[in-house]
């Protein structure tokens, strides 16, 4: 854990209050956590194209206004080709497609990053409270993560979303609730870990509850894997939101990647030959997904090294 | 791109996997019984029993969580009157306390009707009979490929790791690992199916035949429908095995056996072949069948795409609909042939590894 052996040294002169210490510690360790991963150049890749993603998406009202999906007012004629004006040709309602895969960004990377924080979420809860409290509840509990372990996690997410009002945040919780069970089985695992550490008794020893030390002691210390997890996580989320989207199962009135591909495929893009029609969403969806994946190996081989068996 | 794949989001499931203990299989006479063998399948069996039944209860509650009606969704909006609806009700067996709904449910289940289909007026079973050898053909097929492709190039890659052949395929892995399945399969059909610039259209997709064919020339036609589906399956499914077959092996390779090997004079691929990757088939062996949901996933949105007649593009046409009971009855399928998967991977595992079981 970096939090602990951060360079701050007991010899400080007493007139600096812990508090300013503390953040001098967190500092130095976000500062040496950024050199260590600038050393890995997938990581770095990934970033740069989250990036290249993330910036366009922000600023989509900006660039391309918010009458972007509107279906009425559309600027040109439905599927034309790619053009000066239209880099990427028109839909079928002949909306701008360059336009559309910016303005769905916004959606895919949000209900990426949601649907990941609230696995995470999730699976951090149940880990950390299984691996603190052994006995009859970690037992109930895992044998439970053990079967959502084994069940097809789309399946289940479909089967959600599909009795579920159509909504963004129906996906949302489809794909929350059904991704937790790896993350809590390696919460859970490090957990174990650090229960075992002379400071857990020590906590236990002057008094400490079981909050205090699941929330003080335990918590900072699965955090790094938790961030890497969470990096991951998101990636397969926004994968799973597109393939919902893709399936209908999705916000109808919401521009999203997955919709997109959706529209094409019942535009009959396909049997056309309109691959400019396919390609653009698909291509999307695919890089940020492996940026995701490649930013989530780099976290996790900068704060957990023990697992980067090939360096 | 950095060849380090020893921790893709895939491996981490490492955890849930029987934990080998240490490198070095004892390789002496096996002292386990069939006693304590038949045992631990008992206790594999009744745990997987407890899976089935679990998912049984989930696909009930799940489909009742539907805010409203469930006859509304069946009678799709059209004027019906008070009287009809109360039929429906009564044929479907929705006007009863939830109890009695649920033990019905269960009965049937066991007897093995599933319901029937709101679209098709057809019972559940018959439908899913009707799909499951054509899914059965494509996923067995697909599985197979994959699970060689994935296994030799992880192999390969792991033994040589750091060099650009390993840094390329464990690249291209991730790469295709990341790209969505119906997304690859609509490509597959532009570029492969209807033709694009010069290329003509070189393969069928709609349906898993053309029809009139007889004999020899049935199977050829079957096979040729059957090209496109498992290569798009194989393509985003291989890349998870290639990654967990690699990590698996890269763990084996400081082992002081391995070393002892080559020290005796073995060539390096028969310290390969007959050290090395034993062992990590081991773990690897687990992790490619608690994968299998994912396979389910892909299988439906490629079936979906190429209009294969499986199971996964009736899930579809049920989801569109919805076609409740339809749905319900898919669900129990994939997830119990995912259970029964992972069961029989955990009956085998310890025929492959004494240590397991014992």
């Amino acid at each position: 854990m970096t939090a602990e052996n951060g360079t701050a040294k007991g010899q400080a002169a007493p007139t600096v209050r812990a508090r300013s210490l503390a953040w001098r510690r967190r500092r130095d360790s976000a500062a040496r956590f950024w050199r260590q991963y600038r050393g890995h150049r997938a990581g770095v890749f990934g970033l740069a194209a989250l990036l290249l993603f993330a910036v366009p998406a922000l600023a989509a009202p900006l660039l391309v206004g918010s009458d972007v999906a509107d279906v009425t007012d559309a600027p040109g004629g439905p599927l034309e080709d790619p053009s000066a004006r239209f880099p990427f040709g028109t839909d079928r309602f002949g909306r701008n497609l360059l336009g559309l895969v910016i303005w769905g960004a916004r959606v895919s990377l949000l209900v990426g990053l949601l649907a990941a924080v609230l696995s995470v979420a999730i699976g951090t809860l149940i880990g950390v409270t299984a691996g603190h409290f052994k006995g009859w509840y970690a037992t109930v509990v895992m044998r439970i993560t053990d079967w959502f372990l084994v069940m097809p996690t789309l399946v289940l997410a479909i089967a959600l979303a599909t009795v579920m009002p159509r909504s963004l945040l129906t996906i949302v919780v489809a794909i929350g609730v059904t991704t937790w069970p790896t993350t809590a089985r390696l919460v859970r695992a490090q957990t174990l870990a650090v229960e075992t550490r002379p400071y857990i008794e020590r906590a236990r020893a002057l008094g400490g509850g079981h909050r205090h030390i699941m929330a003080r002691h335990v918590l900072p210390n699965v955090m790094p894997l938790v961030l890497a997890q969470t990096t991951l996580i998101i990636s397969s989320a926004i994968l799973a939101e597109a393939t919902l989207a893709f399936l209908g199962l999705g916000d109808p009135t919401v521009v999203s990647w997955g919709a997109l591909l959706q529209d094409a495929r019942e535009a009959g893009a396909v049997s056309s030959g309109h691959w400019w029609y396919l390609v653009p969403p698909g291509v999307a969806i695919a890089v940020v997904a492996l940026a995701f994946t490649l930013c989530g190996r780099a976290v996790e081989q900068v704060l957990n090294p023990r697992l980067g068996v090939s360096r | 791109m950095t060849a380090d794949a020893a921790s893709a989001p895939v491996e981490k499931q490492g955890a849930a996997g029987p934990v080998t203990d240490g490198p070095a299989a004892p390789r002496g006479p096996r002292v386990r019984t069939t006693a304590a063998y038949l045992r631990y399948v008992a206790g594999k069996l009744a745990g997987a029993a407890v899976s089935l039944l679990a998912v049984l209860v989930t696909s009930f509650f799940l489909f009742r969580l539907i805010p409203g009606d469930p006859v509304r969704f069946m009678t799709g909006g059209r004027q019906v009157s008070a009287e009809q609806l109360a039929n429906y009700r009564e044929q479907f067996g929705l006007d009863l306390p939830w109890w009695q709904q649920f033990t019905d449910y269960c009965g049937k289940a066991l007897t093995g009707d599933l319901g029937t289909s709101y679209q098709f007026n057809a019972p559940v079973i018959d439908k899913i009979a009707e799909a499951l050898p054509n899914t059965l053909l494509l996923t067995g097929t697909a599985f197979v490929i994959y699970t060689l492709l994935g296994v030799f190039l992880g192999t390969r890659s792991a033994w040589r790791h750091g060099r650009l052949g390993d840094r390329l395929h464990t690249g291209l892995a991730l790469t295709l690992y990341s790209v969505p399945s119906f997304w690859l399969g609509l490509l597959l059909i532009v570029t492969l199916a209807v033709g694009i610039g010069p290329l003509p259209g070189l393969f069928p997709t709609g349906g898993m035949e053309s029809g009139g064919e007889e004999g020899f020339a049935y199977v050829l036609d079957v096979a040729h429908h059957l090209v496109l589906p498992v290569v798009t399956l194989v393509a985003v499914e291989y890349g998870q095995t290639l990654l967990v077959t690699r990590s698996a092996l890269l763990d084996e390779m400081g082992s002081d056996y391995l070393t002892t090997a080559r020290a005796k004079g073995l060539r390096d691929d028969l310290v390969r072949r007959r050290h090395a990757v034993p062992n990590a088939l081991l773990p690897t062996v687990t992790l490619i069948f608690i994968n299998l949901g994912r396979t389910v996933a892909g299988v439906i949105l490629v079936e979906t795409v190429l209009s294969w007649p499986g199971l996964g593009g009736l899930f579809y046409q049920a989801l569109s609909v919805p076609d409740l009971p339809l749905v319900q009855g898919l669900f129990f399928v994939f997830a119990a042939a995912v259970i029964v998967m992972n069961t029989l991977a955990d009956l085998i595992y310890p025929l492959l590894d004494p240590r397991v079981g014992r």
